[in-house]
């Protein structure tokens, strides 16, 4: 670390600071900036030149003025202290303590933003979680190592399924060595306090890292919070063998503080004022999710978002969409009518359950199950539309069978308590039971096996 | 490779991923490598003393004032023996390889060879061949098993020609040692080996481009029978997130009768190549039985790599599908994002300060994805063989808005345009190829294949399959007006047959073993026997039959499952179960004849 500061600054613009006459100073290097009245602010260079550097100030740029700003470069990129004891401690954006105790001591530090994985070190995730959440396991299922969004939106609860996620998943074997790492930004002390509670009460506590920044803390920090999560998660899975589970939220505050500092630096906006890079920006924090090679631990990633005005093709669930292997998307519609989890499974999607589900994983007739429900439901959906239109009178007497299936459905397979933990033995009976109420020639997506075996009337 | 003739000089300024450096001699396109770690990079423009260049790894910690080093070529490929069955990274970095040697994460400066020099290959010299003859460039030398199934031919290099001097007998020949010489025009003496490099921006040469003739049969249904792509043609799959543009590359790259197949990830999933690592050498290629790895090859830049390479990854992909297209195969090469590809452009034309014209792209945009595109096609080779190039780019448009720059103008350039549509994918009815918005302009030259090959009545059986479509579109749209009851009898029939054309020959699972590939004959025969049992019943309510009575038949919930009863080799049980669904209405017909005759 150098010891030498700099007076140097020759402008103050949004979130950025340049400073001139400096010596050949790292790009990405990490800054303490001290204003006049001593406090430490924390920056990084994102640009430099044998003229001068440009650093973006984590806190801010407000009240400094340049006379009597002082800067120091800490020739390191951004880093986290890692060892065991992260566990059941709760850190801020730059990897500061925000429990009061004491910093981590350690020798191992890495820096936030890893190298990308070879995708020829990975392997396939393909083992089956249990959330005992039906519309989940059933249709949606989740395997470790997955990156698997909530699409949400404000009101809905998404925390409260987020919770209740990492209080019952596990694998049908074995759930030792199972950590949870929290990265919280942007989020109101009520959210915060909800989870911290969440985790108090399941127990798992001592086994969570929390990265938690607030609605009113410094949004850059922002950026870096996910990476210090990751990075942490990455050691807890492949330095530690275990099984994480990260819970983000919300990365729609994220996106709108890399939207920030992207105007700030004048990048050219894509859409919404959102940079170019956002797409690229996301891929390197939801790809750090996986399952390695001969590493016996995996990542996990349940991000939580709110799409702006429950709009599913705002740049933040669009760009996120199109990295993630699926999305868990909640409905303002279900939640109306009282329905907990409000999941709408029609956009929802897991793509990776191909391979974690069937024989020999959950049960044989998961596959078709899985379709054939979805198959129902999309043509109950447009007979409960034709009905909105002629009324249910004039439907036919197969057309009102779809409706009642839609409601069922809704009823007594999408809902479920908070405290209700199925087993996907039950989801899929549960399943049957609802398919039953057609006749066995009307289900064409499940085999004549699976009908003779599970189907109510042939039982 | 870095002799003491490379230009030197040094870093002035970093801003991301672009690099300000002063390199004097420099040329525009030159490979550099910079700072104290060698990160490689290409000089995109030069101004006085000063080149910006592109560096394709993070330029974290990297200082003003470190070295840089110009390598005197641009940005080049190595082509010869060993590409098939590997994982290159879009610098074409062998990543199994630094795997092995650097572990879990991609280290920067890294860069071992892409082709492996401690590997022996069989060669054995082409036999027409004999000193002192005339020889031109693309010329096969001599051949090389690659992998079971591809005979690799060693290529005189594209810019060499001249007399042949020696040439290497049959033999062991490790990729470095020389297997011939050709002296030039010039006098030069030209040693060859089993392998060339060749730069990725510019396209190989060839004799004379040709017209497709053929259709890549890609064993899914609705891309064979309703829009046909020619080996030799070009392509996009465009669609939202989650709608099917993988898993449609991903069948094509299995099931595609081509002799290559590049598979390109260009800034997506690390997953999906696991995926395709994984599977594909335990799947067999339908046409010679042998493990599909066995001739296919990946490009990777996932979306979590450095931008500027996921930009060069494409012509790393396009150079080798162009190599071995010179080699006389047909390759079909897949690009899974073209649109990551765009935005890559984006990101560096934006970090120029170039005038961005539509949501943030640069003007030369379109010209950019024209030329990439152009490289696809069909030609004669400099060996006067027949090679392909089949170019299949899946685009991902923000919010499935396939207005917006990227999908506009790829679908002015490409020849068959498979759309993927959201609704269709929230329903669960895969592929979701929409069958409106979807177009091929190679319809009439792929009928000639298949009424030479196939059966006479394809072209008939598939506009009627996609009237029938057309009226149920118009049909359900009074349905959703006025209710079902305003509909005739022969109109809800077309409902019924529209429908099971949709789930019986549409749909088709790329999960389940047996549907994920129909033969060209399965293809025909299930659209023909599900417009058969059509027509049967269309007669059968002329005749007053109730539609209901049709509906009701369990006929019909059999119809619907025979693309997973019956496998491409089970053509015999189809024809029977044909008879025997014909037979139903058959009976059904007597019976109400009889009725008919009957006085009242
Ligand atoms: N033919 C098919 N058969 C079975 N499932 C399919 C088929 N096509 C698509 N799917 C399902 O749809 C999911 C999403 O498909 P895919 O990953 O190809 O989407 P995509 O368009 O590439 O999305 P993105 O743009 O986000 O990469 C798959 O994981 C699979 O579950
Ligand atoms: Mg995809």
């Amino acid at each position: 670390m150098s010891a030498k500061e700099y007076r140097t600054a020759s402008s103050a613009r949004g979130g950025l600071l340049t400073v001139a006459n400096v010596p050949n100073i790292a790009f990405g290097d990490r800054v303490h900036i001290r204003d006049q009245q001593g406090n430490t602010r924390n920056g990084q260079v994102i640009r430099s030149s044998d003229e001068e550097v440009l650093i973006q100030v984590f806190e801010g740029t407000s009240e400094l003025d340049l006379e009597s700003t002082w800067v120091r470069f800490l020739d390191e990129p951004v880093e986290i202290a890692l060892s065991p004891e992260i566990l059941g401690r709760i850190f801020n954006g730059l990897g500061e303590p925000r429990d009061y105790r004491p910093p981590i001591v350690s020798s191992l530090r890495r820096s936030i933003s890893a190298a990308a994985f070879n995708p020829a070190a990975r392997t396939y995730p393909k083992e089956f979680i249990q959330t005992g959440i039906s519309t989940i396991d059933g249709l949606n299922s989740l395997v470790r190592g997955q990156k698997l969004p909530i699409f949400s939106a404000s009101g809905l609860p998404h925390n409260r399924l987020a919770a209740q996620i990492v209080r019952q998943a596990k694998l049908p074997d074995d759930d030792s060595r199972f950590s949870v790492v929290f990265a919280a930004m942007g989020v109101s002390y009520a959210d915060a306090r909800f989870f911290q509670e969440e985790f108090a009460s399941s127990g798992v506590l001592g086994n969570v890292v929390m990265f938690v920044n607030m609605a009113d803390d410094p949004p850059v920090e922002r950026l870096t919070l996910p990476r210090m999560a990751l990075t942490a998660a990455e050691y807890l899975a492949f330095d530690l063998d275990r099984h994480v589970l990260v819970v983000m939220t919300d990365m729609t505050h994220y996106a709108e503080a890399l939207r920030e500092v992207a105007t700030a630096k004048g990048d050219v906006p894509a859409r919404k004022g959102y940079p170019g890079y956002l797409y690229s920006d996301l891929a390197e924090i939801y790809e750090r999710s996986g399952r390695i090679k001969d590493r016996h631990g995996s990542i996990t990633l349940v991000p939580v978002l709110s799409m702006p005005s429950d709009d599913i093709t705002h740049p933040i669930p669009d760009l996120t969409g199109y990295i993630t292997e699926g999305q868990i998307v909640l409905s303002r519609e279900l939640h109306n009518q009282g329905i907990y989890p409000p999941v709408h499974i029609s956009p929802s999607l897991s793509r990776l359950m191909k391979d974690g589900i069937g024989k020999d994983f959950t049960r044989e007739d998961h596959p078709h199950v899985s379709n054939q429900l979805y198959a129902l439901y999309a043509r109950a959906l447009e007979t409960r539309n034709l009905a909105s239109i002629i009324g249910a009178d004039e439907l036919s007497t197969r057309d009102r069978r779809y409706l009642e299936f839609a409601d069922a459905f809704e009823s007594r397979f999408v809902r479920q308590s908070e405290d209700e933990d199925r087993s996907i033995e039950e989801t899929l009976n549960l399943a049957w039971d609802l398919l039953s109420t057609f006749p066995p020639q009307a289900l064409t997506r499940v085999n004549e096996t699976e009908i003779a075996k599970y189907h109510r009337q042939s039982v | 490779m870095n002799t003491t003739s490379n230009k030197k000089g040094k870093i002035k300024d970093i801003n991301g991923p672009i690099v300000t450096i002063e390199l004097p001699g420099v040329q525009n396109g030159e490979q550099v490598r910079i700072g104290s770690l060698g990160l490689y990079g290409e000089v995109i423009s030069l101004e006085g003393n000063e080149a910006l260049a592109q560096i394709y790894e993070s330029t974290e910690m990297v200082r003003p004032g470190e070295p840089v080093e110009g390598l005197g070529h641009p940005l080049s490929v190595e082509l010869g023996p060993g590409l098939i069955g590997g994982i290159f990274d879009g610098v074409q970095r062998p990543l199994e390889a630094m795997f092995l040697k650097a572990g879990d994460q991609i280290p920067r400066g890294l860069s071992p060879l892409p082709l492996d020099r401690d590997k022996v290959w069989h060669f054995v010299p082409s036999e027409n061949l004999e000193p002192n003859m005339p020889i031109i460039n693309g010329a096969v030398l001599g051949r090389v098993q690659e992998t079971e199934t591809v005979e690799h031919r060693i290529l005189v290099p594209p810019n060499i020609s001249g007399q042949l001097i020696e040439l290497a007998p049959e033999g062991d020949y490790h990729l470095e040692e020389s297997i011939g010489q050709v002296r030039d025009q010039q006098g030069e003496i030209h040693h060859l080996k089993l392998y060339h490099r060749w730069p990725v921006r510019r396209p190989r040469p060839y004799q004379s481009r040709d017209n497709g003739v053929e259709p890549l049969i890609t064993g899914q249904r609705i891309l064979d029978t309703f829009f046909p792509l020619l080996k030799g043609s070009k392509c996009a799959v465009p669609g939202p997130f989650g709608a099917g543009k993988t898993v449609v590359q991903h069948q094509v790259a299995r099931w595609a009768n081509a002799d290559i197949v590049i598979y390109v990830g260009c800034g997506e999933r690390g997953n999906e190549l696991v995926d395709v690592l994984d599977s594909f050498p335990k799947l067999k290629d339908p046409y010679t039985g042998r493990p599909l790895m066995d001739r296919t090859l990946l490009i990777a830049n996932t979306s979590n790599m450095p931008v500027v390479a996921r930009e060069a990854s494409i012509y790393v992909g396009i150079t080798i599908a162009e190599y071995y297209r010179d080699q006389g195969y047909d390759v079909v090469m897949l690009a899974d994002s073209t649109s990551r590809w765009a935005e890559a452009l984006r990101e560096v034309s934006g970090r120029l300060g170039q005038m961005p014209v539509e949501e943030g792209y640069p003007a030369y945009l379109a010209s950019r994805l024209a030329a990439f595109y152009e490289r696809a096609g069909r030609v004669d080779t400099m060996d006067s063989g027949k090679g392909s190039v089949t170019l299949i780019g899946a685009v991902s448009p923000p919010g499935g808005d396939f207005s917006e720059p990227v999908t506009s103008h790829t679908k002015e350039i490409i020849q068959t345009f498979w759309a993927l549509s959201k609704e269709l994918a929230d329903a669960r009815h895969y592929p979701a190829i929409d069958w409106v918005d979807s177009f091929s302009a190679d319809v009439s030259t792929a009928a000639e294949w298949w009424h030479e090959n196939i059966d006479r009545e394809w072209e008939k059986r598939r506009s009627q399959a996609l009237g029938m479509l057309a009226r149920d579109a118009e049909l359900s749209r009074i349905v959703n007006l006025v209710g079902p009851e305003a509909l005739s009898s022969a109109q809800r029939w077309v409902l019924e047959g529209a429908a099971l054309i949709k789930e019986g020959v549409l749909q088709q699972s790329a999960l389940d073993p047996v549907d994920t590939f129909s033969s060209p004959e399965k293809q025909f025969m299930l659209l023909d026997l599900i417009l058969s049992v059509y027509d049967a019943g269309a007669d059968l309510i002329e005749l007053g039959v109730p539609v209901q009575e049709l509906s009701e038949m369990s006929v019909l919930a059999r119809l619907r499952r025979c693309k997973e009863l019956y496998d491409s080799n089970q053509t015999d049980q189809l024809k029977a179960f044909r008879e025997e669904a014909l037979n139903d209405f058959k009976e059904i017909h007597s019976e109400y004849a009889q009725r008919g005759e009957q006085p009242a």
